[in-house]
């Protein structure tokens, strides 16, 4: 028999030939079901994706004969699409901050309470989750109108001598969207809070830090990363946000995604409300973009 | 030299379960006292009762005749190092080590060369700017320590810091602990509920069991004089076998056996012979007249190297063990079921009480 030898032969490859490149060939094989496993999906999100945006960005270059024109951009510059976009900043704005000023504390409340309570709690965040976004959005109008149940109880107790104005307007929008966004928030800062280790606390305590410092020195810097994500993911969602600003807004609120609807069905102008969601797209992308900068996201989230 | 804790009648229990039930111990100044039991023993509710972290329901705790229990934990001035280490990861490893001075308002330069000095003392100078992320178990463990340490306090507080790395590598930290405690002094309180590691780190070893204390001594007395059983049979190897107690004697296998000069019998308590592997002689060395005899049958050898590890068992069916040293005068050991005679110097015959 030929002594196995470890130097590498003439023609560059080991004495075993055979078993090398049976070898190289299980390695491929599993390379290629991998991808294969993966490809559906992958062609899927390129279809119902990659494609219908390929096409309205297409559109939003063609005007109503179906020439070449940068008419849909050009009329973007107007007033009313200006002050769109900026009462969609506006909306997106509150409705983060009123999440986060309200989440911030849910979220720890429910990294912080024992095993039992902490899932009971949880089910009842997650409850808005199981049922329609327009039920719960008809409900706030109940709830809000002039004559709703909190204008009515305020009137009756002789709290207010007229009802309030708390529905069509930015107010009764902001309300609806933070109900509908605020588990997008609690819960990535949920997670991101149950693993910060309870004794990192204990430790904090231990190095002099009064329960204020230590919180603000060490849980709430190691809870920022949930609390990124959540932010991103609110503000995002709200930008594009349609029907719940359209129920509550009352028409007054003129959100950019309302723009977009009302191009199409009152005016049938698919060009300029194709630019119009291109335009959305570029604006979330940059948030998306600035937003991870600022808070020094690296990777996935 | 301040440091010095006295514990009063501290009481802590959870429902129905007593974690510790009043216990009272004097640490002097600059002391290094281990809290030595298995778990449930309340060693590590004691020592976070010191921390702060536990409220006991009643006692007392003076730390240089201040009282401490109604002191939060963020103000105590005591070191600590976490069983886990508790590094904060947003931190790099000379910022943990800096932090308890930055909550002191030690400002610039004093700063960082306290810091330096605290890393330099657990050698770890040169890796400041690491992330601890980055750090393998035995280097996090150096920074938890530097960290506790940085403030110069003067109550330090261990939990089982050692427990969560590998043997050779505590063995070496005990090593470095002990000479760091040598060095630097302060009162040490060090929780463990492994025997050994108290017998080389303590210079006196508190024994818990079930929230009691069985016995308070330096270790050699805990080895040579326990209390009871229970601490007779928590430290060191030991074998217990049934005695007959007749008016002023006391009999084993129908023989009186001669008891060292301080020997003690608790009145009320049954008592039991205490059995050492290393102390029994295979030849009647001081004689047989001045020597306890202990007739057995060997059931097993088992080899270790530089001696014998020799299970016997006596008539009645009660166990010991025996160390049998290879040596020039003795180049055999003896066989499986073999009878042999074991004989025990009085002072090495240990008679301890049952546990309450």
């Amino acid at each position: 028999m030929k002594p196995l030898s470890l130097s590498r032969s003439d023609a560059g490859s080991y004495p075993d030939d055979a078993m090398s490149r049976r070898l190289a060939l299980a390695e491929l094989k599993e390379r290629w079901t991998l991808l294969g496993l993966t490809l559906p999906g992958f062609a899927l999100v390129l279809l119902v994706l990659a494609v219908p945006l390929a096409w309205l960005g297409w559109m939003s270059f063609l005007d109503d004969g179906g020439a070449f024109t940068l008419a849909n951009y050009a009329r973007l510059l107007k007033p009313v699409y200006t002050s769109s976009l900026l009462t969609t900043f506006q909306i997106a704005f509150c409705v983060t901050l009123a999440c986060v000023l309200l989440g911030y504390p849910l979220a720890y409340l429910l990294s912080q309470v024992p095993e039992r309570t902490g899932q009971v709690l949880m089910a009842l965040v997650l409850l808005p989750f199981w049922t329609s976004v327009l039920v719960r959005t008809y409900a706030w109008l109940v709830l809000l109108q002039r004559q709703g149940i909190i204008n009515n109880t305020m009137l009756d107790l002789g709290l207010i001598d007229q009802p309030l104005s708390l529905v069509n307007n930015f107010f009764g929008t902001t309300v609806g969207m933070v109900h509908v966004m605020l588990p997008f928030l609690v819960l990535p800062l949920y997670d991101k809070m149950k693993n910060i280790d309870p004794q990192l606390m204990s430790a904090a305590a231990n190095c002099g830090a009064s329960p204020a410092q230590a919180f603000r020195q060490v849980f709430l810097r190691l809870s920022l990363p949930g609390l990124a994500s959540g932010v991103t993911l609110v503000f995002v969602l709200s930008l594009g946000f349609y029907l719940t600003p359209a129920l509550l807004g009352g028409g007054k609120v003129a959100m950019w995604s309302m723009k977009i609807s009302d191009t199409i069905s009152l005016f049938g102008n698919w060009g300029a409300a194709s630019a119009l969601g291109v335009t959305l797209l570029i604006v979330t992308l940059l948030m998306l973009w600035g937003l991870r900068r600022v808070f020094g996201i690296k990777g996935g989230y | 030299m301040p440091g010095q804790i006295a514990i009063r009648d501290v009481y802590k229990h959870y429902g129905a379960f007593t974690a510790i039930d009043h216990v009272s111990l004097d640490v002097r100044a600059g002391e290094f006292l281990t809290l030595l039991g298995p778990s449930g023993s309340g060693k590590t509710t004691l020592l976070n009762v010191l921390a702060g972290f536990i409220r006991p329901e009643s006692g007392s705790i003076r730390v240089d005749g201040v009282e401490f229990l109604t002191l939060p934990p963020h103000k105590r001035d005591i070191g600590m190092v976490f069983q886990n280490y508790a590094l904060f990861p947003h931190m790099s490893v000379a910022e943990n080590v800096a932090y308890p001075l930055r909550l002191r308002k030690v400002a610039g330069a004093e700063r960082d060369r306290q810091v330096r000095r605290a890393l330099d003392m657990v050698q770890m100078g040169h890796l400041g700017e690491r992330a601890i992320q980055q750090l393998s178990g035995g280097q996090r463990q150096r920074v938890a320590l530097a960290r506790a340490m940085v403030f110069e306090p003067k109550i330090m507080l261990m939990d089982e810091p050692l427990s969560a790395l590998d043997k050779n590598l505590r063995e070496h930290m005990q090593v470095e602990l002990k000479r760091l405690h040598d060095r630097v002094g302060m009162t040490t309180i060090y929780v463990t509920h492994d025997q050994k590691e108290a017998l080389t780190l303590s210079h006196r070893i508190a024994v818990l069991n079930k929230g009691r204390l069985a016995q308070l001594d330096t270790p050699d007395a805990l080895y040579e004089r326990p209390v009871d059983r229970f601490v007779g049979g928590f430290i060191g190897e030991s074998a217990f076998l049934p005695v007959e107690e007749q008016g002023h004697q006391v009999l084993f296998q129908k023989r009186p056996l001669r008891l060292p000069g301080g020997s003690v019998r608790h009145p009320g308590r049954a008592h039991v012979l205490l059995v050492r592997p290393e102390r029994l002689h295979w030849q009647p060395v001081a004689g047989p007249e001045a020597m306890n005899r202990i007739d057995a049958q060997v059931r097993d050898v088992l080899y270790q190297g530089d001696s014998f590890h020799v299970g016997l068992a006596l008539a009645d069916g009660s166990e010991l063990a025996a160390r049998f040293l290879r040596g020039a005068a003795t180049p055999t050991a003896p066989a499986p079921g073999q009878a042999v005679h074991l004989w025990l110097h009085a002072e090495d015959t240990l008679l301890v009480a049952e546990s309450a």
